[in-house]
């Protein structure tokens, strides 16, 4: 009973927080909603038992993912209407539809063909987070390491494509060096 | 009344429609860069309750490395809107035309 009722509350308000990122004209509101979507997914992973996922899930999308988006914001005007695509209202949703239900078949073919077996069966008598180091540091130990290169490398792309001239301040310097950096900027568009 | 798969199945289903919707309306890549966020959240859903019902961990596994992978694709992604949006001003997706295609 419990259960049920925390299903339907937060999955109202998934699909509320959600449909105002989509919807939304202003990029900040789109934002906003997108963090408190981002927390009540959670929620479902504590009621799924993965305790753990749903600590990560807060920690990545609400502490590092929003913040960076919030702080690459600054870099934007977001303060303007978001213009938005003109096309046939029936084709998009249509489209989305399908591709969803072709997605959650993916999902469910499997498990309607056979009896699934658990590959990695769940240990009793242990908690979810010892339960998850034991197998990602035995059985997907390649995989995790792998993923910390990805993000590593992800972390230097990062850092040179965004911090290129972040050492000169266009607030300390006078109007001619500005001048002088913007016409050799669009030289460069240019060319 | 008892919460199964099918439930969780469905509203994966439905917020992965949603994000479907946010990549085929929106023009700014900012907001397109929120809608590829829904979506792969929404995929989270179904491997954690796939994982939930079976007894299995795989799911949860696959979830962690979907989490890396969304938030590596965000920095990469992110670092190339600043550098493109200090050259030309905007983030449109109908004014990145420069190859033509």
């Amino acid at each position: 009973m419990f259960e049920a009722v925390a299903f339907y509350l937060f999955a109202f308000l998934t699909i509320t927080m959600f449909l105002i990122t989509v919807l939304s004209s202003q990029a900040l509101y789109a934002l906003s909603a997108l963090a408190a979507g981002m927390i009540f997914i959670s929620a479902f992973f504590f009621i799924l038992g993965a305790d753990f996922l749903g600590a990560v899930q807060i920690i990545v999308y609400t502490g590092a993912v929003m913040a960076l988006y919030a702080f690459g914001m600054m870099f934007f005007d977001t303060t303007r209407e978001v213009k938005e695509k003109k096309g046939n209202k029936f084709i998009i949703i249509g489209l989305s539809t399908l591709a969803a239900v072709m997605v959650v078949a993916i999902f469910a073919a499997p498990i309607v063909s056979t009896n699934m077996q658990a590959f990695y069966p769940m240990i009793d008598g242990v908690g979810n987070t010892q339960q998850v180091g034991l197998v990602l540091f035995t059985k997907y130990l390649i995989p995790f390491e792998v993923a910390a290169v990805m993000l590593l490398v992800a972390m230097v792309a990062g850092i040179v494509l965004a911090g290129k001239k972040m050492d000169l301040s266009l607030t300390l310097m006078n109007a001619e060096d500005i001048k002088r950096i913007e016409d050799e900027q669009n030289k460069k568009v240019l060319s | 009344m008892e919460i199964g798969l099918n439930h969780y199945l469905i509203l994966s289903t439905i917020l992965f429609a949603i994000g479907l919707v946010g990549i085929m309306r929106r023009k700014n890549l900012l907001l397109l860069f929120f809608a590829t966020e829904i979506l792969l959240n929404a995929v989270n859903i179904g491997f954690a309750a796939i994982s939930h019902y079976y007894g299995d961990l795989t799911g949860q596994m696959f979830a962690f490395f979907v989490i890396a992978i969304a938030a590596s694709e965000l920095a990469v992604g992110l670092g190339l809107l600043i550098v493109w949006h200090k050259r030309h001003g905007n983030i449109d997706l109908d004014t990145m035309t420069s190859m033509r295609g």
